[in-house]
């Protein structure tokens, strides 16, 4: 079991300056996230949109923002958990018992949730039935590849992790791409091979249709699409991948015990605490009265919740507010020379 | 001002002044109405103000803007008729405006 003074769920923008705060006042601190990359919503959906009001930084965009705090917590080594989600939050004498789906499990006077508005899953095909093939002949993403050799694989999608994958699997199986209209969204060069390769009939290539029904009795053996026309076709298939981008879930967190409206958690605004003594909520997922889901408030709350752990993760000590540029302790944290 | 009306996916009405300026997704969000998440806020990244706007009426909106057909691709079930609702923005001319919310947004 890990041991810290703070656990962090979430690594997006206020995830990451949280870690700062921590650092900076002398309390160390570990990072889950549940995708694959820090920078949460900043990285998964606007790496490259333009953000124009982070305070003194005209203009960035969420994957600069993100490099530019990771550059300002640097100084501090802090422990990362990629690709994890907390499932479980668990009270512990004064403690909390924090459990991930990988099984790693942490000890901590405080936890703070900076989970944006909730962990991102993929999307899922709106046909119901497809739940019963999930994992087995139904994927949204791909681990090992080589179980769809010389098999007939229906991919699903517009994008270019679709794309990608038809021209991929292109080469070892039978594929259909089937996109809901004639643009793709994907990189140009790739939309241009898929065309080339659906000319020579490598890939069936179906626009402007949807799935509307599968079939199969244990195993997956076709699915019907509907095309815009009405016009029904039935592809025979052994594996239906669907890549439809991620969606934010709110997820276990609901099941914590926390005062949650309409996906948000309650806290005061002062420790931004929850109803749950030493667990806080800060950035988009946080809520109270005149809560702004900018960047700029969540950095707020991260500052403030930090202090409020200080008192839980070290009792007997007394929290002494300094500025980072004259206090020497905040310096020597930092490694730069003092002068 | 226009009146809006969402429609919910067990029929329910829901009429609604919202103000101009306003998007059709923050009418919705503003008044409590369920089944419009908008998760991104507002800022065409995630798809889940997803409606379908009734036939009356698509045309008659201002023409969709680079981009928000890609993230409706990721909407769940989008038909002809689909919108991102935080695209729309309410003017007088948008008056009598009905949408359809779809049963789940992902």
């Amino acid at each position: 079991m890990k041991k810290t003074d703070a656990l962090i769920i979430g690594a997006g923008p206020t995830g990451l300056f949280t870690a700062h705060q921590l650092k900076l006042i002398g309390l160390d601190c570990e990072i889950v996230d549940n995708l694959d990359k820090v920078g949460g919503q900043c990285a998964e959906l606007y790496p490259d949109k333009p953000i124009y009001d982070i305070p003194a930084v005209p203009e960035c965009t969420g994957g600069e923002l993100t490099n530019n705090l990771l550059n300002q917590i640097k100084p501090f080594n802090i422990k990362f958990h990629l690709n994890e989600r907390v499932d479980e939050v668990k009270k512990d004498g004064h403690n909390w018992v924090v459990k991930t789906n990988n099984g790693t499990t942490f000890t901590t006077p405080n936890v703070i949730i900076a989970g944006g508005v909730g962990s991102f899953e993929p999307r899922k095909f709106p046909v119901k039935d497809c739940e019963k093939f999930e994992n087995q002949s139904v994927f949204y993403s791909i681990k090992d590849k080589k179980i769809f050799e010389s098999k007939t694989v229906s991919i699903f999608g517009g994008g270019d992790s679709a794309l990608d994958w038809a021209v991929e699997l292109s080469k070892n199986s039978k594929v259909n791409l089937v996109h809901r209209r004639d643009d793709f969204r994907g990189a140009q060069a790739t939309v241009d091979k898929v065309r080339q390769l659906a000319k020579e009939g490598k890939i069936n290539l179906f626009t402007k249709s949807q799935m509307t029904a599968i079939k199969g009795e244990k195993k997956l053996e076709s699915i019907d699409i509907t095309g815009d026309d009405k016009e029904v076709k039935t592809l025979k298939t052994d594996y239906a991948l669907g890549f439809f981008g991620l969606i934010m879930q709110l997820g276990p967190i609901a099941n914590w015990g926390l005062n949650i409206d309409k996906k948000t958690v309650e806290v005061d605004t002062e420790k931004f605490e929850t109803n749950q003594k030493g667990i806080y909520a800060v950035g988009d997922i946080c809520n109270y009265p005149g809560k702004l889901k900018l960047i700029l408030s969540g950095f707020h709350e991260g500052a403030l919740a930090a202090r409020a752990c200080f008192k839980l993760a070290r009792p007997n000590e007394k929290y002494r507010f300094e500025f980072t540029t004259s206090s020497k302790t905040i310096k020597d944290r930092l490694g730069v020379k003092s002068d | 001002m226009a009146k809006i009306t969402y429609i919910t996916h067990d029929n329910q009405n829901h009429t609604i002044d919202v103000q101009n300026g306003l998007t059709v997704m923050e009418g919705a969000v503003q008044n409590d109405i369920p089944g419009i998440d908008a998760d991104c806020g507002g800022g065409m990244a995630c798809a889940t103000c997803h409606v379908y706007v009734n036939d009356k009426w698509f045309d008659k909106l201002p023409a969709k803007e680079d981009g928000e057909e890609d993230m409706l691709d990721m909407a769940f079930e989008p038909k002809k008729n689909s919108r991102l609702s935080c695209q729309i923005i309410v003017s007088d001319e948008l008056d009598g405006l009905i949408v359809n919310i779809p049963s789940k947004q992902g």
